[in-house]
């Protein structure tokens, strides 16, 4: 019997080419996917990084609501010219709560995941309120709609939800989630040393510059100042996590 | 399905299900609206509860209206086609196709001019590029891959389409989830996942679409009247099955509230990286290739009158294709923190990939084979066969853009959507546009469609569009790309990030002009078949159908 003949069984039975396919199919995946699940060498070891805080987490999903990714990366590459115009290469640990990833696919902006600390806040609510009045070449949108309040009460139930698919948010965390949002873009907040402890390097600012609860735009500067900020390259040690 | 017995009407199992399950559903989705955390939710429940509502009624109103017997498997002894569901498809494909296009452009002209976005939220670039990818993918596209794939089953199969609401159920429901998704991006509801951004609720729908669908084309496939699967089908299948394997496996996510839009995904950092673009590059592999090149395997034959040039390359074809695919993702992740091995094995299969990328290539321009001198005289044809052209040139492209040096390059830049748009617009825009010119005129019954010249016209507007898109991206991509790696003769880089913006903006004027091109082209298109549909001639004797191949 040839190889043509042989064949017959998938060109005459449906439910042999449907279980044909799924197994071709499935290899590639398998193979490629379950051992970034088990490998060690997948995430290395450092020091630093830690969940979001709340109002970061709220910046984020901004972020994401936005679709900022689909203009600004946040992984640099290894290559001589990134590591010099954007900082330290990307590491797979500073990602590792990042439900989802935002590594992003192109860059018609620049990288952001080290934007953390470059510019000041007063200049990312310019930037981001009116892109061009900063940098009159800019393609970018404005977003003047960021001044929105935040809805507070409901980000007990964003860290939980996080936790549940994975994200190491401790049961105090949890608790403090509503007086945190609102500590961290309010220095005068008495509830502020208690966020630092929970989330260490977490910077207490009135981002926007303006008073009273804590707004869209105070959350994405937050979450911006923050990025890439965590891990601490004079200590990090490259050759412990060769692989 | 059961039979209606003599004199009385009975409801067939889908009419008994659908019916109650809608009016539970509608109730459903008003306790959501009521509850809804977020306004996005509230409307999405209410959407969904008008749309229940209506698809009960008309149920049931069907029902009654109906006569008692099914509409008869075989009329004198040929099968008696089911074309409703697959007419609405194809209207709606010309639809969301032009609709998709039309935001493409705009997106293009906002990057040209960012005035354009208004600085409102609804109308800014970030929540209208997903709207523009999933417009032309999943509306236009999709919904050519719904009604060619229910054509060509039913007629190389010989055989009705099997289930008599579950066709309707899969082309509405399909373009409910279409409408869902869309309005979500405007009102910012998204997952953040390229290609895959419609948040929990979205995704469950398309589950439940998708299964339907499967059951419909599987079905129809297990009460053929050929002894042989046509290959065409297996291509179908391989799309089918394994966009629903994609679809699960990317898409988990924990709501943060049942009656809220925002969930978080299951995955996380490097592994939701690897999981996204498993998915997002076989969206690619199997949506826009596997799908189209059953349209291929089907149409081009047809239209041409010739038989597949070699029916053992498209065996090779098949397997090669289905099984190198799935291995490409980890090309869009080089030299990021994927671990090095995943990234290696990504960027050998993708040039295996060539290999029979290629092979089915040949395989659809040779079928041609003895006909060629109907390119002369036939412009859809032509439209099919430059498709295959431009399908030869992308999945060239792609391998040679996968060797991790050359996208250290490429990698961010506008040469990848030049390259998408190479394979978007010339491989699944073409090939699409021919076999809507095949079916519509078969589907209404006409003898051809209202006019050539007009076809003529939409092939030259669109192949000058595409060739002026994909050369602006192309210069515009390679040379951003050497400006941000170039270094001056002291070893400071030599320039900073707004001055490579700045060089990309007379590029960004032509792909926007290519693109102004592609969507005139779209609307000769429409014009063209809506004449057909409306003042063609109509055709007295029905198209027999494809002999399969052996």
């Amino acid at each position: 019997m040839s190889f043509w003949t042989r064949h017959h069984i998938f060109e005459k039975n449906s439910i042999a080419l449907l279980i044909g396919i799924l197994v071709v199919i499935a290899v590639g995946g398998l193979v490629e996917i379950t051992p970034l699940f088990y490998l060690k060498s997948t995430i290395e070891a450092v020091d630093g990084v830690r969940p979001y805080t709340p109002l970061e987490l709220v910046g984020r999903n901004v972020y994401v609501r936005e679709g900022c990714y689909l203009c600004h990366s946040q992984m640099i590459r290894p290559l001589r010219d990134e590591v010099e115009r954007y900082g330290h290469f990307s590491l797979a640990a500073e990602s590792m709560y990042d439900h989802p990833f935002q590594w992003g696919s192109k860059r018609t902006g620049p990288d952001l995941a080290r934007v953390g600390g470059k510019y000041s806040d007063d200049w990312h609510v310019r930037h981001l309120t009116d892109p061009r009045s900063i940098v009159p070449q800019s393609i970018m949108p404005g977003y003047p709609f960021l001044d929105a309040e935040i809805d507070t009460s409901g980000i007990t139930d964003h860290l939980r939800t996080l936790r549940a698919v994975g994200v190491p948010y401790t049961d105090e965390q949890i608790k403090n989630a509503v007086a945190d949002l609102r500590a961290q873009a309010d220095p005068d907040n008495p509830d502020s040393d208690g966020l630092a402890k929970r989330y260490p390097k977490a910077v207490v600012r009135n981002f926007d510059g303006k008073g009273g609860a804590p707004t869209e735009m105070d959350a994405v500067i937050a979450y911006l100042q923050m990025l890439g900020t965590l891990v601490d390259f004079k200590l990090y040690d490259e050759k412990a996590n060769l692989r | 399905m059961t039979d209606a017995s003599i004199g009385s009407k009975s409801m067939t199992i889908g009419e008994a299900l659908l019916a109650p399950s809608f009016l539970v559903l509608a109730f459903l989705c008003v306790i959501g609206a009521a509850q809804a955390h977020d306004g996005a939710f509230a409307f999405h429940a209410s959407i969904g509860a008008a749309a229940s509502l209506i698809a009960a009624f008309a149920i049931i109103n069907h029902y009654y209206n109906r006569p008692a017997e099914l509409p008869a498997q075989e009329i004198n002894g040929r099968p008696n086609y089911n074309l409703g569901p697959i007419k609405f498809g194809a209207v709606a494909a010309v639809f969301w196709g032009v609709a998709g296009f039309l935001v493409g452009l705009i997106i293009a002209c906002q990057l040209a001019w960012p005035t354009l976005n208004l600085d409102l939220p609804w109308t800014s670039f970030g929540r209208l590029r997903p709207l523009h990818t999933s417009a032309v993918i999943f509306a236009f596209g999709g919904n050519v891959l719904v009604a060619t794939s229910l054509y060509v089953v039913q007629k190389t199969c010989r055989t009705r389409l099997a289930g008599y609401l579950a066709p309707w159920f899969v082309v509405l429901g399909y373009n409910f989830f279409i409408v869902v998704a869309g309005t979500g991006y405007l009102l910012g509801v998204t997952q953040s996942k390229e290609y895959a951004e419609p948040e929990w609720y979205a995704d469950l729908w398309l589950t439940i679409v998708w299964v339907v669908y499967l059951l419909v084309f599987l079905g129809t496939i297990i009460k053929r009247k050929e002894p042989h699967i046509f290959v065409a089908n297996w291509f179908y299948l391989a799309f089918i099955v394994t966009i629903a394997v994609l679809h699960l496996g990317n898409n988990p996510a924990l709501p943060v509230s049942v009656v809220g839009s925002k969930s978080y995904v299951a995955w996380g950092g490097v592994q939701d990286a690897m999981f996204q673009w498993w998915y997002g590059h076989n969206a690619v592999g199997f949506f826009l290739t596997a799908g189209f090149l059953a349209i291929m395997y089907y149409f081009i034959p047809k239209r041409a009158e010739r038989p597949i040039y070699s029916y053992r390359l498209s065996i090779i074809h098949f397997w090669s294709l289905i099984f190198l695919y799935i291995w490409a993702g980890p090309h869009h992740l080089h030299y990021t923190a994927l671990p090095d091995w995943a990234q290696t094995l990504g960027m050998t299969f993708s040039v295996m990939l060539w290999m029979p990328s290629w092979g089915g290539m040949i395989n659809g321009l040779m079928t041609l084979s003895g006909a060629w001198d109907k390119l002369r005289t036939d412009p859809v044809l032509r439209m099919l066969v430059v498709s295959v052209a431009f399908y030869g040139m992308s999945t060239f492209e792609g391998p040679m853009m996968s060797i991790k040096v050359v996208n250290s390059l490429s990698h961010y830049t506008d040469w990848t959507i030049g390259h998408v748009h190479s394979g978007a617009l010339g491989w699944v825009g073409f090939v699409s546009f021919g076999a809507l010119y095949c079916l519509v005129p078969w589907l209404w019954n006409r003898k051809g469609l209202y006019s050539l010249k007009l076809v003529n016209w939409h092939f030259w507007t669109a192949t000058l569009g595409i060739v002026l898109y994909i050369s602006a991206m192309w210069v515009s991509g390679i040379l951003q790309g050497l400006m941000w790696r170039s270094y001056t003769s002291l070893g400071f880089l030599e320039y900073s990030f707004i001055e490579t913006v700045e060089a990309m903006h007379p590029f960004y004027i032509i792909r926007a002009a290519g693109g102004a091109l592609f969507v005139i082209g779209s609307l000769i298109m429409a014009y063209n078949l809506w004449m057909t549909v409306r003042a063609g001639e109509v055709e007295v004797q029905a198209p027999i159908a494809l002999q399969p191949a052996e």
